[in-house]
Order: C-alpha cells, then sequence, then structure tokens
C-alpha cells in the first residue's frame, strides 16, 4: 500500500434552496481509485468544476468520503483518531498565498505549524530553518510577509507545511495567482522537495509546462479519472486533452500542428530540447 | 485621442517617512477601439496606473485626459467616467453578491439612475455578449461555473456601457478551455462594439495572440510601449525583469541555435508552424 490510497472514492454533497429544502445530490467525486507510493511526483489536471480540489481536500481530511474510504500513510482518514496522523503526513498549500500567512513575521509563520504539534522550541527553530533553507526563502526569514512578491509569499507557504515534516505535500493550484517568475520560483521549490527530500508531491495545476516533470499526470473529468499516465502518453493525446477542456504545453502542440500538416514528428514531445532535435533530423533528412 | 496619461506619477505614503512611488512619470496615450496588453511583474504598477484611469486613484502629478478633458477639473463629471471606463478587477466573481445573474448585472446601470426598462435592456444585451445562455438568468450566480460566474462579473461591468474596458487578469484560476473562451469573447468585443480594451495579463502567450500593443512596466515605469513582435525581440530583458517571451519566442531561438534557418520572429503557435513549414519547403 503507497502512502496514498483511495479505494472507490465518491463524496455526494446535497443541494438546496434558500429555504434550505433538498435539490438533489451532486456526485463531485466518482469512484476514484488511486495509489500513489512516496516518492512520487503526481500532477492532477481537470477543468474547473472538473472535482480535482473536492478530491484533494479528501487527501488530508478536510472532506470525508461518502462512499469508500481515504488511507493516508495506511490510516483510514474518517476515523477521528486519525485525524491529527493524517493531517501531519499530508500537508497542504492552497492558491491563495494571502489567505494562509498569518505570522507578522516570516520565520514566526513557519514556525506556527510545528508549534501546534507540540514540537519543543528548540526543535522548531531548527524545523522552521531547515524549512525555510529548502524553500530557497532562509534569508527572508525575519522579513514581513506583507513586503513579499507573490511567489515569494507561496515558497512561505509551501515552507510552513514542510516545518511539520510531513511525508507528502499536495498543492492545490499554487501557481495560479503569481507571475511567471513567482510560478517558475514556486514550481523549481516543489521539484527540489521531491527529488533532494523525497517528498511525495501532488500537485494540482492548469498549467500544462508544469506537469512535464511529473511521474504521472492524472486527468479528472465530471468527478472520475477519465485519463492516466505518463506526461508523454497523456499530452500525445491532444485531441482527447482539448475535449476535456485542457490544452498541451506550446511545444508539444506545435509539434502536434507540424505534424498534422505533414512533417514527420513523433507524438508527445515535451521539451523544447526534444522538439529541437526531432526537428533537426527532419530538416537533415530533406 | 481616447485617454491620454500625461506625465504621471503617484507616490503611496507620501507625507510618511516610508514614501512609494509606485508611478514615475508615465506618458501613455490610447486610441479608440484599440485591444493593449499591460504585461508586469507583480507590484510593477500596472493595477495602480490602471485604477489611475477611471479616477479611482488621484495622480500625485500630472494629468489624465478623457476624449481630451482634464479628469482632475473641478467640474468633470467624475461618475460619468467610471461609467465609461469600466475596471474588472481581479477575481471578479468575488463581488458577485445579487440572488440571481438578472440582478447583479442590472445593479450598475441601476445606480446610474436609468428607467427600469433601460436597465434591463441593458443587463440583457451584456449577459448577450458575454454568452450566458437565457437558462441561466434567474439562477442564483454562486451555482455557477469559474468561468459562468467571470462572464457574469464582466456582464455587470459591460451593461454600463464602457467605452474602456480595463481587465486585470480576467483569466486567472480558469482552466484553459475557459481561459480561451475568455480571451476571445474579449477580443470580440473590442472588434464588433468597438470598445477599447486594456487586459493586464501575467501570459505572454495570451499577449501574443490577442493584443495589438503591449505596454511593460518596470519599477514603476514603462519600459516597452510597442507592437507584440517588436516588444519580444527584447526577450533577455524582459527576463531581467521577471518576464518572458512566448514560448514559441524561445523554441525558434533554439531551432536557430541548431542550425535551422528560421526567423525568430514568430511569437504564436500559427506563425511557428508557418515559418517552419516554409523553411522545411525551401530545403526540399
Amino acid at each position: 500500500m503507497g502512502i496514498i490510497q483511495t479505494k472507490n472514492l465518491v463524496f455526494e454533497y446535497i443541494r438546496r434552496d434558500e429555504e434550505g429544502n433538498v435539490e438533489g445530490f451532486t456526485r463531485a467525486v466518482d469512484n476514484v481509485n488511486l495509489d500513489i507510493k512516496q516518492g512520487d511526483f503526481i500532477a492532477v489536471l481537470g477543468h474547473n468544476g472538473s472535482g480535482k480540489s473536492t478530491f484533494a481536500k479528501h487527501l488530508n481530511a478536510i472532506l470525508y468520503p461518502t462512499e469508500g474510504a481515504v488511507f493516508v500513510d495506511g490510516k483510514n482518514t474518517t476515523k477521528k483518531d486519525n485525524l491529527w496522523d493524517v493531517r501531519r503526513t499530508a500537508g497542504m498549500v492552497f492558491q491563495n498565498p494571502d489567505n494562509q500567512i498569518i505570522g507578522q513575521v516570516v520565520e514566526e509563520d513557519v514556525g506556527f505549524g510545528p508549534e501546534n504539534m507540540g514540537v519543543p522550541t528548540k526543535e522548531i527553530w531548527e524545523r522552521v530553518e531547515e524549512s525555510l533553507k529548502a524553500v530557497g526563502m532562509y534569508e527572508y526569514r525575519k522579513h514581513s510577509p506583507n513586503k513579499l512578491s507573490g511567489g515569494q509569499k507561496q515558497r512561505v507557504s509551501i515552507a510552513g507545511v514542510l516545518a511539520m515534516h510531513p511525508k507528502c505535500i499536495i498543492l492545490d493550484e499554487p501557481t495560479a495567482m503569481l507571475d511567471p517568475k513567482g510560478r517558475k520560483e514556486v514550481i523549481r521549490a516543489v521539484r527540489a522537495l521531491n527529488q533532494v527530500e523525497n517528498i511525495t508531491v501532488i500537485l494540482i495545476t492548469h498549467y500544462m509546462e508544469e506537469v512535464i516533470y511529473a511521474d504521472k499526470v492524472v486527468v479528472m473529468d465530471k468527478g472520475r479519472v477519465a485519463m492516466e499516465g505518463t506526461p508523454k502518453e497523456i499530452f500525445s493525446k491532444v485531441d482527447k486533452l482539448k475535449e476535456l477542456r485542457l490544452d498541451v504545453p506550446q511545444v508539444t502542440l506545435l509539434a502536434h500542428e507540424l505534424k498534422k500538416s505533414g512533417v514527420k514528428l513523433p507524438d508527445g514531445i515535451l521539451t523544447t530540447e526534444e522538439f529541437v532535435k526531432e526537428l533537426s533530423k527532419v530538416f537533415g533528412n530533406r | 485621442m481616447l485617454l491620454v496619461v500625461d506625465h504621471v506619477s503617484c507616490i503611496y505614503g507620501a507625507d510618511t517617512n516610508m514614501p512609494v512611488a509606485a508611478l514615475k512619470d508615465i506618458n501613455l496615450v490610447i486610441k479608440e477601439g484599440e485591444f493593449i496588453g499591460l504585461i508586469g511583474h507583480t507590484g510593477s504598477g500596472k493595477s495602480t496606473l490602471v485604477q489611475h484611469m477611471n479616477g479611482l486613484i488621484k495622480a500625485t502629478d500630472g494629468a489624465i485626459y478623457f476624449h481630451g478633458q482634464d479628469i482632475y477639473d473641478g467640474d468633470f463629471d467624475k461618475k460619468n467616467l467610471r461609467s465609461k471606463v469600466g475596471l474588472v478587477f481581479q477575481y471578479p466573481e468575488h463581488q458577485l453578491f445579487e440572488v440571481d445573474v438578472f440582478s447583479d448585472v442590472c445593479f450598475g446601470p441601476k445606480n446610474l439612475g436609468l428607467p427600469k426598462k433601460e436597465v434591463e435592456l441593458r443587463a440583457y444585451k451584456a449577459l448577450k455578449q458575454v454568452g450566458i445562455l437565457d437558462e441561466y438568468f434567474y439562477q442564483s450566480p454562486f451555482d455557477l461555473s469559474g468561468g459562468q460566474k467571470r462572464r457574469v462579473a464582466i456582464a455587470g461591468v459591460l451593461a454600463m456601457e464602457p467605452e474602456v474596458l480595463i481587465l486585470d487578469e480576467p483569466t486567472a484560476g480558469l482552466d484553459p478551455k475557459g481561459r480561451d473562451e475568455i480571451l476571445s469573447m474579449i477580443k470580440n468585443l473590442q472588434k464588433e462594439m468597438g470598445i477599447t480594451v486594456i487586459l493586464v495579463s501575467h501570459s505572454m502567450e495570451d499577449v501574443a495572440e490577442y493584443v495589438d500593443r503591449i505596454v511593460v512596466m518596470n519599477k514603476g515605469e514603462i519600459l516597452f510601449n510597442a507592437e507584440p513582435k517588436e516588444v519580444f525581440k527584447h526577450y533577455k530583458q524582459l527576463e531581467e525583469i521577471g518576464l518572458a517571451a512566448p514560448a514559441v519566442t524561445y523554441i525558434m531561438e533554439k531551432c536557430k541555435e541548431a542550425g535551422i534557418p528560421v526567423s525568430t520572429e514568430p511569437t504564436t503557435i500559427y506563425e511557428a508552424k508557418q515559418e517552419i513549414l516554409k523553411v522545411l519547403v525551401q530545403r526540399k
């Protein structure tokens, strides 16, 4: 069993009108089975309303399954006794950095999590230091968070989660509100955590460029897993992705368009280097 | 000339011991019917600049002219300016509040003091322009999807019948299809209705695809003000200020470095495709 496992996960909520009368049920997550191994980098794609955020909220017991079960490090999230362990194992980072920072000083904010877990003071400071270093924000430890850029704030949020020593981090569109530079900083930090610290990463995003380094991509639609595979496998299916309101990285799209016009390029080109290599071959052969 | 920003400076906290110059001597001319992209990293002054354009912030120094009239003149009709220069903030759907979609869109024109019939006519027109179907008119705006909510919020501004529409990152948080839909809808408004559009964006790809002219802000100053091709030629400078060129520009650069004789001018997928095909054909 992996670090995170979902078994026939279903989540339904009741729609009510203004007077509180039941209007019907909506199935936001529909029979999702996933087994995520420790150290994996998983990307979750899906259009607005596809159920990806609702799914993610099950992974650290913000929401509980209507049917089926979620196991985090082997612990069932529905059991009350497991709550703290589950939240400690799987940390969550949200879209808006301003909603997640509470401290007046960066290092205080990062220390908030371990402090609440009852970690001894000396160790809190050690954890704060290592977490801030891991996301490249150590030199800002004495700064006020509201003077930081969006990307910096978001990295502080990630450090705040890291300081709780999770085995798994779930990031729900962490770059949606950032400029290109901030986006790069955050993704770089996340990849480093995955590769250096072997932390399991589950990244939910609308930016196709951010998922090309993932071990596996999961595409959701109508609460179900619509596609599952390596980035190469997923991005080879340009038309299917477009049907699901998604996209492919720009370089993949360009290769796809050229292929449609008769240029002999393989499917699923993900990086510029690959593209240049393949195009050089075509060019050389003429 | 629709809107002229003339030597505008803005200093936040000028009377404190920590003044911050958010805008420094900005000069900008916006003509009728243009589609302008405003880019710059977080904190470069984009939002401060657009808030000057409809009088939400008063310049510390300099002047702004709307249809040749100085908006800081004592007898200038500020209320009229705010309806003529419509500002759509980031995540505008957070500002929806009415019981149903139609009433929400009516709110703006109602506050202009227009007769009920006119208000409803405008709301209807605006909702049609953003592509909201009749069946949604009497639903709660909160039951709609993210992309739909955003359309409703934009309709709320359109119902004021603005001449200039300023949108602050209208596609943030939307899925790729939603992004395309919103942007082509905005392009349509510009083309069909002749509305002048200023698009604040972090996506170089979107800017390259849709706008006629790009204004690049950095540290409260205008760094570039030219058409997309011209601006993206300076991609190294853009990187230095935390921006980038569209992905396509980089692909073309790399191709050229590898000895494929392509031009590095293309900024959109379509242009890149045409360029590569052209080079391949010539080679034959």
